[in-house]
């Protein structure tokens, strides 16, 4: 029983196998593969990030400076679609791919050649839509939502755009199906479902979302293909359909999706603090049921989106406290971080420092999320500025803080090199102040009135634009660092990082050596009880 | 032994796969499912009726006509921006009794070079009184075809249901004309082929 996988196994265990080629393109090890996913996500956040910088740009003063309008909306649109399919969850998935198995004792994912496709689609589906912004006729301009009529009067790119998306959530879908049958499979023995870490269980609900949520959007993007170009109605008023109809689909996709982007987030942050406040996760059951509660919630509450298209009364109730319920387990889970850190032996770290801001900042994000929840002042904030702060609050300080603090928390783990602290914490510094000097007066601008997904505005609102460009600009600046702290430290960093590299940490992927050997728990590990990260758990 | 196990877990990720990538097209399908299903709540369950479709002479003649009661009626029209037509009401207000047969007349120009067919698609708000608006002759029933220059009188026939809330007052019944391209793509080929049939 104790030799359990060496049987099967003929490869040399501990070098890297192959050439460079054969190692990364024929990929089936779940640690090469996170390394491409990350790798990959690092790029679209710069590739999505330089089209913010054109945006912030051409908002620093009101008139038309830059860009063309045209362009303008190309570059909003496929911010929102590289950072969402190309950053932020490929980022989870390397994630998902580099720690699951390590923390539940497995040797690799369940379905390594699966694995590799859902990984080598993207760089194709990515290739495909952003080859539209070099097309004649241009990309995608109607905003990432590609609410019909107006994201279908575009050229061919409309069509580019899809099968894009399509291929996206082949990928996602195939990542969320390897990462269940990885926890529901793999574990090792005495890895009971109620001792997995919390990241696990965070991806797990996640996984869940994905393959039931990306299909819906797949059926909403091929009904806008077949309306453009099979003759077809479902959306096009002319021929007895309903645009209205669109944005329910594509939300009822669209909620979860939010989700999809958070939950694993909770789980990062669960596992960095407990480490570093030197104190077991507070309340782990009830931390995981919230993730489970949040996670229903998100099927039901997809119409907040939508509050101004004319719902009836009833509907608009519905949704508003539907809504507002969220809030329920969403403060069970800021209420038991901050319990974690209730009189534990805290150290500010790198990754520790990303995830006090999370909390912080996401529960700002989570506030504005509230004020956007009540139907009669959503009228006002509709499409505005608002908007964009409250959802850039919960994604960059929210989402890629969190990818950010599990960067740095498991990086030496990965490379068996310390990251420079110091460069790590100059990194964090600008990075949070910037961050709201960037979306903080974004609010303002929204509840003045600004509306989103213009390229001039009022002279109004200069004053504020031109503070939340400086923030742009320096943030966008603050990430050459992160690049740099990392590069550092996978290939120059002298400092060599210890098996646990953290005094508080626990957990099964800090028993294996650092840099974590290419094959790991080839025979399954025997589960101590006290080390798991949320404490003995027969207590 | 250990094979056993190996083998077992295989079994188990493939069932696993399998059950995963059925609620996958499950999913898929009930995208698709949300057509119908749209269509269900809207009128089933928040009683909004979105097709206005016509209401049998019957069913409106058993109305009795509420004369303690006046609504008013208002009319908007208007036409999609790629159709060069011109499009107005004759009235733009009026107030009825409830149950009262009530009759007006909309104008259309076409103003193109070319034939061209239309489809005008009705709206009535408040949504909530789109319940008791009924319809019993619509130009929109049916396809309009207006040759070049050509103009038309076009009637609407409806009723107000008395049972219409007592605090709805005001009811607008607005339109819009959109081009029914496949129709007028079809119109337009028909044209060009009678004349190369001719001489035959």
């Amino acid at each position: 029983m104790a030799h359990a996988a060496v049987h099967d196994d003929h490869h040399d265990h501990h070098a890297a196998p192959q050439g460079f080629l054969a190692r990364w393109v024929f990929a089936t090890n779940h640690k090469d593969i996170g390394t491409l996913y990350l790798v990959f996500s690092l790029l679209m956040f710069f590739v999505g990030g330089s089209m913010a910088m054109i945006i912030r740009a051409e908002l620093f003063q009101p008139g038309m400076q830059l860009v063309e309008p045209e362009f303008f909306n190309e570059m909003t649109t496929m911010h929102a679609l590289v950072m969402i399919f190309g950053a932020v969850m490929p980022a989870f998935v390397g994630l998902g791919n580099w720690m699951i198995p390590l923390q539940v004792g497995a040797p690799d994912m369940a379905l390594p050649r699966m694995n590799n496709l859902s990984f080598w689609i993207l760089p194709f589906a990515f290739f495909m839509l952003l080859s539209t912004l070099f097309m004649p006729g241009a990309g995608p301009q109607g905003g990432w939502t590609l609410y019909p009529p107006l994201s279908m009067q575009g050229g061919h790119a409309v069509a580019f755009a899809i099968f894009a998306i399509h291929l996206m959530g082949i990928s996602s879908i195939m990542g969320a199906i390897n990462i269940i049958a990885t926890i529901l499979n793999m574990r090792a023995p005495g890895m009971d479902l109620l001792k997995m870490p919390i990241f696990v269980w965070s991806w797990l609900i996640t996984a869940f979302l994905l393959i039931a949520v990306m299909p819906v959007l797949a059926g909403a993007v091929t009904m806008l293909l077949t309306d453009k170009y099979f003759g077809t109605s479902f959306f096009n008023v002319a021929g007895g359909g309903d645009p209205v109809m669109f944005q329910h689909i594509f939300w009822f996709f669209g909620h979860p999706e939010v989700y999809i982007m958070i939950l694993p987030a909770f789980g990062i942050v669960s596992e960095i603090i407990p480490t570093f406040a030197r104190k077991p996760l507070f309340g782990y059951q009830a931390m995981i049921y919230a993730i489970a509660s949040i996670a229903f919630l998100s099927f039901i509450v997809w119409a907040h989106h939508m509050f101004t298209v004319g719902m009836p009364l009833g509907g608009e109730l519905y949704f508003m406290y539907a809504t507002m319920l969220i809030a329920v387990p969403t403060g069970v889970k800021v209420f038991n971080w901050v319990t974690t850190m209730w009189e534990g032996s805290m150290t500010f770290e790198t990754p520790m420092l990303f995830a006090l801001a999370f909390v912080i900042l996401f529960t700002i994000g989570g506030f504005s999320g509230l004020m956007l929840a009540i139907v009669p002042a959503d009228f006002q904030y509709h499409d505005t500025y608002f908007v964009v702060a409250h959802f850039h609050y919960v994604l960059v300080t929210g989402a890629v803080f969190a990818i950010m603090a599990g960067a740095y928390y498991w990086l030496p783990k990965w490379c068996g090199n310390m990251y420079s602290e110091r460069w790590g914490k100059i990194h964090f510094w600008s990075s949070v102040i910037s961050v709201n000097v960037l979306f903080f007066p974004q609010h303002f601008l929204g509840l003045a009135g600004m509306p989103r997904r213009i390229p001039d505005y009022n002279v109004a609102f200069a004053d504020f634009n031109m503070i939340s460009s400086i923030g742009g600009f320096w943030f966008g600046a603050s990430q050459l660092l992160f690049v740099g702290v990392i590069v550092h430290a996978v290939f120059f960093s002298k400092n060599r990082a210890t098996q646990q590299v953290w005094e508080g940490a626990r957990g099964l992927e800090w028993t294996v050596p650092s840099p974590a050997p290419h094959h790991t728990f080839e025979t399954p590990p025997v589960i101590d009880d006290s080390m798991l990260a949320h404490g003995d758990v027969s207590h | 032994m250990s094979h056993n196990v190996a083998q077992t877990k295989q079994r188990d990720v493939r069932g696993l796969a399998k059950v995963a990538g059925t609620v996958v097209l499950a999913s898929f399908l009930f995208g698709f499912a949300m057509v119908p299903l749209y269509r269900i709540a809207c009128e089933h369950v928040l009683g909004i009726k979105l097709a206005g479709d016509v209401v049998a002479q019957e069913t409106v003649a058993a109305m009795e006509v509420d004369v303690s009661r006046t609504v008013a009626v208002e009319f908007v029209a208007g036409v999609n921006s790629r159709l060069p037509w011109e499009f107005a009401p004759e009235v733009s207000r009026i107030e009825v009794h409830p149950g009262a047969l009530t009759e007006v007349w909309f104008d259309a120009t076409n103003t193109a070079g070319s034939a061209i067919v239309g489809n005008a698609v009705p709206s009535v708000a408040p949504s909530s009184a789109s319940l008791y608006f009924n319809k019993t002759e619509c130009f929109c029933f049916t396809e309009q075809k207006l040759d070049a220059g050509e103009s038309r009188r076009m009637p609407v026939r409806f009723v107000v249901d008395p049972r219409l809330p007592a605090d709805v007052r005001t009811l607008t019944l607005s339109y819009t004309f959109y081009e029914n391209e496949i129709a007028t793509r079809r119109l337009a080929a028909t044209a060009h082929a009678s004349p190369s049939l001719a001489q035959h």
